[in-house]
């Protein structure tokens, strides 16, 4: 059940010029998050923004072994974006979830390979926490286009994720795409037990979609749309997915998604 | 305190309505919202079959407000009365229709089968929806195309008929005009504005359709003004729409004219929104010491203004 929170800003930490970490107090949110899901967020009470924006739900904090609230990772790129990337503490954010469908969690001996391109990382914070806490096997797959643009990985590093990174200058792991480091393990791991979750821009989710479909292996997506109100009202974040009769019909990512298994999807 | 208004047979218990297209089938918001709180709920616009819409990207922000392109996707009628009415029925909801139509069949078709629905309190007629070419906007954008489909309609069903307006049009007085002649309970308006955006980097139209409808608070001035209009030319009731985002902005379509009124894109932002319109009118009433929010329909005062003082 979403609630909607007026939620404090508590801190907002700035990664570089353009990407920042912004803790929210929404305690009642965080608490029922599931990894994969996500808010509906919006900055101020104005008009610019008017809509919501959606956002994966990056950390929920803890505070002395009690949930304190959550974290967004964001990429400064709009009007709702600047505006959290410009936020100070004790700033009021509007914040509703927790929304959509999470990830599915696997158990060992499966392994979890978790592929992030750019700002895409955000839902593997709260994914590598629940993986790790069941044992499971994690390892990371992370591009952005350059290593200036690779945050948190000794977070990752800490809680036994294992890393592998690209970039596209090759300041950092390979040059290159995302897909290059995940297409040579599975090339090495030819009959790993393995459940892929990606998330990043629609180019790279397809391109992980086409891969672990080559390899025969499960994977799961996490679509980002232009998404108006977050609870199956608007019908305008539709993404296309496969009917059993061949066809195709449309489903909106904020009920039915953000997280699709990828074979589900039809990649035009 | 009295919020509660009549729209033909149909009464609500407040004259706050979820918009067409902006509620999905109510369902999806049964879970946070308690549908019992809204005066109406409004069905998304349902043609007798299924229909996909529009490819993304299906809407885009613009000052105050947003267009739309959806292209009424939609489960058809038959899925609506299986899958969606039993549940908005158990919950106690007021439900209206909003039905679309290719031909002047197809509304009665969808008239005929809504009236043996139990739990559909009135209809809505989509006449209006900008982003589809295959009929509605054409019946909608004449005098004679309303009154054709708004009497078919009235003659299949015993349900209050509230033909939804375009404000694409030059005169939306003559065309409410035309639906009270073929015998509509009431008028719902505005649907949306016909609009575009274009991204000038790419060139491209920022919706799939090139085209769509503007809704949200940078139309609401227009939109009161149509309503005004409209007033003026119709004794049936009217239900008041376009940006409509807390009591005050519901008030100016009251005053200038709405029994009631229906709030969209508003919803978007805060699905929780229906509980502060209430305390918002309820506060206002107070204030003004109005009993009856009826009281208040078309209460504008247009006379001239005495002085109230004079300088030196």
């Amino acid at each position: 059940m979403p609630v909607d929170v007026e939620a404090r800003v508590i801190s907002n930490t700035r990664l570089s010029s353009d990407y920042n970490v912004i803790a929210l107090d929404a305690p009642e949110i965080a608490r029922g998050t599931a990894p994969g899901q996500f808010v509906m967020v919006k900055p101020g009470r104005g008009t610019d923004p008017l809509l919501r924006r959606p956002f994966s739900v990056f950390e929920v904090l803890e505070l002395n072994g009690t949930v304190s609230g959550l974290s967004l990772l964001s990429k400064r790129i709009g009007v709702t974006t600047r505006l959290l990337f410009d936020a100070v503490e004790g700033d009021v954010v509007s914040c509703l979830g927790p929304l959509g469908r999470p990830y599915t969690l696997v158990d060992p001996p499966t392994e979890a390979w978790m592929v992030a391109g750019g700002v895409g990382l955000a839902p593997f914070a709260t994914l590598a926490n629940a993986l790790a806490s069941r044992g499971v096997r994690t390892t990371l797959f992370y591009g952005a286009r350059s290593g200036r643009e690779l945050f948190y990985l000794d977070w990752f590093e800490a809680r036994g994720v294992a890393m592998q990174l690209s970039t596209e200058d090759g300041t950092r792991g390979d040059r290159g795409r995302v897909t290059l480091p995940l297409e040579r393990a599975l090339k090495a791991h030819g009959s790993a037990d393995v459940m892929v979750y990606a998330c990043g821009p629609e180019p790279m989710l397809e391109a992980v979609a086409h891969v672990c479909g080559r390899y025969g292996r499960t994977c799961e997506v996490s679509v980002e749309r232009v998404m108006g109100c977050g609870m199956g009202g608007c019908y305008s974040c539709v993404v296309p997915v496969k009917d059993a009769g061949g066809g195709q019909h449309y489903v909106r990512s904020c009920l039915g998604g953000p997280v699709f298994k990828s074979a589900d999807l039809v990649w035009d | 305190m009295d919020l509660s208004v009549q729209i033909g047979s149909l009464r609500m218990a407040n004259p706050f309505m979820a918009a067409s297209g902006c509620f999905g089938y109510g369902v999806e918001y049964a879970g946070a919202v308690d549908l019992t709180s809204i005066g109406a709920v409004v069905s998304k616009g349902l043609f007798v079959k299924p229909r996909e819409g529009h490819p993304p990207e299906r809407i885009v922000e613009t000052p105050a407000g947003m267009l739309n392109a959806i292209g009424l996707q939609g489960i058809g009628v038959h899925r609506y009365i299986k899958e969606k009415l039993p549940e908005l029925r158990r919950i106690g909801a007021t439900n209206v229709v909003n039905i679309c139509g290719s031909t002047l069949d197809e509304y009665v078709e969808l008239a005929r089968i809504l009236s043996d629905a139990e739990g559909v309190h009135g209809l809505e007629v989509n006449i209006s929806c900008p982003n589809i070419k295959e009929g509605g906007i054409t019946f909608g954008c004449s005098l004679h195309g309303t009154f054709d489909v708004v009497s078919a309609v009235k003659k299949a069903t015993h349900l209050p008929v509230m033909p939804k307006l375009t404000p694409n049009v030059t005169d939306v007085a003559s065309i409410a005009k035309a639906a009270e002649d073929a015998g509509a309970d009431a008028v719902s308006l505005v649907n949306t504005f016909l609009a575009m955006a274009i991204d000038i980097e790419t060139r491209r139209p920022k919706l799939s359709n090139i085209v769509g409808g503007l809704s949200g608070p940078a139309i609401r001035p227009i939109a009161v003004r149509m309503v005004y209009e409209c007033r003026r030319a119709v004794k049936i009731p009217i239900v008041g729409m376009g940006g409509i985002a807390n009591a005050d902005d519901a008030l100016e379509f009251i005053i200038a004219g709405a029994t009631a009124v229906q709030v969209g894109t508003a919803n978007f932002v805060d699905p929780f929104i229906w509980n502060k319109l209430t305390g918002g009118l309820r506060d206002y009433m107070q204030r003004h010491r109005i009993e009856r929010v009826a009281d208040l329909v078309g209460s504008i005062d247009v006379t001239k203004r005495e002085k109230q003082w004079i300088s030196s």
